[in-house]
């Protein structure tokens, strides 16, 4: 558990440049960058003039809502806990939305209350799992049916669409340079989330948890409390995903962005956040996710099906997992026999 | 209070409360609804829960150790897919040989589950997440979105679920009801007296200790999933057998029932606990709600998944906080039957 390939390694004062470089070419983000410029590689040979900024920026826009989710649940793994029920309120958000405004609400305020019921949500979830204690793969299993039902109930099998210009302009077109809303809010939450996870203290907290619950209540962390922020978080950032797509989609029916959590979970445990909490970083799971919308790009391009797409991503999610369990057992075993043979170099006197 | 105690376990009190439950259940919607209770709904319900209570069966064997199944869904909706298809391409073939196929390839998609999560220590839900989606994608790659319908399949198949057994008066027990409750039965008395079941309690409610004790934690467990996926495949043949039509949509959001249903039955997933009778209760009370409460019209259908929802949520919140006291003033009673001379008893608490 303390050697994992997805910890930084601390440069010390010694090091040249560039073994500090080699040595996080070693790591798991090192692996992630070698398959990202294969892709890229074998993308290119199938398109010419695939690896443009253009369409690199295309592909984030094609997928920013699970990106976004990606961020939060990255905060959530690394804090021991899942959020299976953050395409839910994603849904939510957008049927709650489009209902609202169809009943004849004023749409800014339409968006403000289904934001609003992001954070219920999130709420709801925390309150079980951060005050009750219940196991968070329960909890947000039964709130992911639950508050897709919801979503159901609202719109019943209705297409909810005619949004306002300004909204569906603000979703579909640039804003700044070649920059659309969603995507400047995605690295604005990008930057904010590495500020916070990678270099303040809560961030700390937050990986202090996932190591050991109990060694962090004991030394003084604040564990429920923590866990409910990040839940109240989850929620907010889920619906303001949901948002997203109903601007960028210009419609809304019961069933948006279902299934979305098999994308979300694999760009996080494939960028290397430990499924039993306490490691990994938001830089690996940025590679992962450039990684997970260029494979899925690379297959629309050979003429792969969706559904074919989507059991591609369920394999990389187990092997996201298998992978450094293999490679730790292997490296176990190899140590183990290395003792064996070798007599301690310091005998203990 | 004592003779209470000697009595009963908190378990079996639990179940007498589902079971009462279910009764003012039916007693409530027959004031409601006119002509509710009767021989034709008896039938109905008989017949809509063999899918999900088999796949209950299963989901218990792997909640007892601690894991989740989601694949189940998908599992039954490829093999529905592919025993109808293989029945459709020989028309000839025998019943025994269609269940064989299902189990056959319930087994297959159960065991890579199993290894996957015993032996590549891949977290359950992870795994069967990823299976889910590998499963169903093989489905759609593999049916080429060409669907099976009555008119392809061969007439004993079709003709199944309507396939009588025994009368009493109007009520029928119908072929596909009984296969259902034979499994139950069946899984019943393994998990009480094959030391493969009671295995099964040991790991879930110390994995640990098991280790420890050397009981072949990783087998069990993959024996679970295997189990499982068999069941599902089961659940597959009696899902062609109950509907006749198959789409590449079959069997999506079972996964779901599956899980609702053993959890309201008080399986749990934190620690061992937890009965196939239970499970098979829990999928009878949510069909008996579902096809209640649509009957009623006072809710409408798009409500069920929300209903769905919130009650397996309410089901484990109820079993942590309330039957967690239960259990502590069993654990207190029995301490104090078996040490008389003992002044505080220590019971481990359940609260972190």
């Amino acid at each position: 558990m303390s050697n994992n390939p997805s910890t930084p390694a601390p440069t010390s004062s010694g090091d040249s440049f560039f073994s500090a470089i080699w040595r996080r070419l070693k790591s798991w983000e090192g692996l992630l960058l070698v398959i990202l410029l294969a892709i890229f590689a074998i993308n290119s040979s199938l398109a010419p003039g695939y690896l443009t900024i253009g369409n690199q920026i295309n592909l984030f826009i094609l997928s920013i809502e699970k990106v976004i989710i990606a961020l939060t649940m990255t905060f959530l793994i690394i804090n021991g806990e899942i959020d299976l029920s953050a395409p839910s309120i994603l849904g939510l958000a957008a049927c709650v939305t489009a209902a609202l405004y169809r009943g004849g609400m004023d749409f800014g305020l339409a968006v403000v209350i289904a934001l609003g019921a992001g954070l219920v949500c999130g709420a709801f979830n925390g309150f079980w799992i951060a005050r009750v204690g219940l196991n968070s793969l329960v909890v947000t299993l039964s709130t992911l049916i639950a508050y897709r039902g919801l979503a159901r109930a609202i719109v019943e099998d209705a297409s909810i669409g005619k949004f306002p210009d300004w909204f569906n302009t603000l979703g579909q077109k640039n804003l700044i340079g070649p920059f659309p809303l969603a995507l400047i809010i995605f690295f604005v939450m990008y930057v904010v989330a590495v500020i916070i996870l990678q270099y303040s203290g809560f961030g700390r907290q937050v990986y202090v948890i996932g190591n050991s619950k109990d060694a962090a209540r004991y030394s003084g962390v604040k564990v429920r409390r923590v866990k409910f922020i990040l839940y109240l978080a989850s929620g907010l950032v889920s619906a303001l995903a949901g948002v997203l797509l109903a601007a960028r989609l210009g419609a809304v029916r019961g069933d948006i962005g279902y299934g979305y959590e098999l994308d979300i979970i694999t760009m996080v445990l494939l960028g290397g956040v430990s499924i039993f909490g306490g490691s990994g970083t938001l830089y690996g799971v940025f590679l992962s996710i450039l990684i997970i919308l260029n494979i899925r790009n690379g297959m629309g391009l050979a003429s792969l099906s969706g559904h074919f797409q989507t059991g591609v991503i369920g394999v990389l999610l187990i092997l996201s997992v298998l992978g450094p369990n293999l490679f730790n057992q292997a490296r176990a075993s190899i140590n183990r026999r290395r003792l064996r043979r070798a007599p301690p170099a310091h005998p203990v006197t | 209070m004592k003779t209470l105690v000697s009595r009963f376990r908190p378990e079996q009190i639990r179940l007498l409360f589902l079971i009462a439950l279910m009764i003012l259940m039916v007693v409530f919607f027959s004031i409601e609804i006119p002509g509710y209770f009767n021989a034709r709904f008896v039938n109905r319900i008989s017949t809509s829960v063999v899918v999900v209570a088999v796949l209950a069966v299963g989901q218990t064997l792997v909640f007892l150790t601690r894991n989740f199944d989601l694949s189940v869904g998908s599992i039954a909706g490829f093999t529905a897919y592919f025993v109808g298809q293989q029945m459709w391409w020989h028309k000839d073939w025998s019943p025994i040989t269609a269940v064989l196929i299902a189990l056959g390839i319930g087994i297959i998609a159960g065991s890579i589950n199993g290894v996957l999560v015993a032996y590549g220590r891949v977290p359950s839900i992870i795994t069967t997440i990823g299976t889910l989606a590998i499963f169903r994608s093989f489905l759609v790659e593999y049916s080429h979105a060409v669907p099976i319908t009555t008119n392809n399949l061969p007439r004993w198949l079709v003709n199944l679920s309507s396939v009588v057994l025994l009368r009493i008066g109007e009520v029928q027990i119908r072929a596909l009801f009984a296969i259902m409750i034979g499994v139950v039965i069946i899984f019943q008395l393994v998990l009480t007296f094959l030391p493969f079941g009671r295995r099964l309690y040991a790991i879930g409610s110390n994995p640990d200790a098991a280790r420890i004790a050397g009981f072949p934690a990783q087998r069990m467990v993959f024996l679970a999933f295997l189990i499982s996926g068999a069941l599902a495949g089961l659940a597959g043949f009696l899902f062609i057998g109950r509907y006749g039509n198959v789409t590449v949509l079959a069997g999506i959001g079972l996964e779901f029932a599956s899980i609702a249903a053993v959890v309201v039955g008080g399986v749990s997933n934190a620690g061992g606990s937890g009965t196939v009778v239970g499970a098979f209760l829990g999928a009878l009370f949510l069909d008996l709600l579902e096809n209640s409460l649509f009957r009623w019209q006072a809710v409408s259908e798009f409500w069920r998944d929300f209903i769905l929802g919130m009650l397996i949520l309410f089901a484990v919140a109820l079993d942590n906080v309330v039957f967690g006291r239960l259990k502590n003033v069993w654990a207190r009673a029995g301490l104090q039957m078996s040490t008389e001379e003992s002044n505080e008893p220590e019971v481990a608490s359940h609260v972190e």
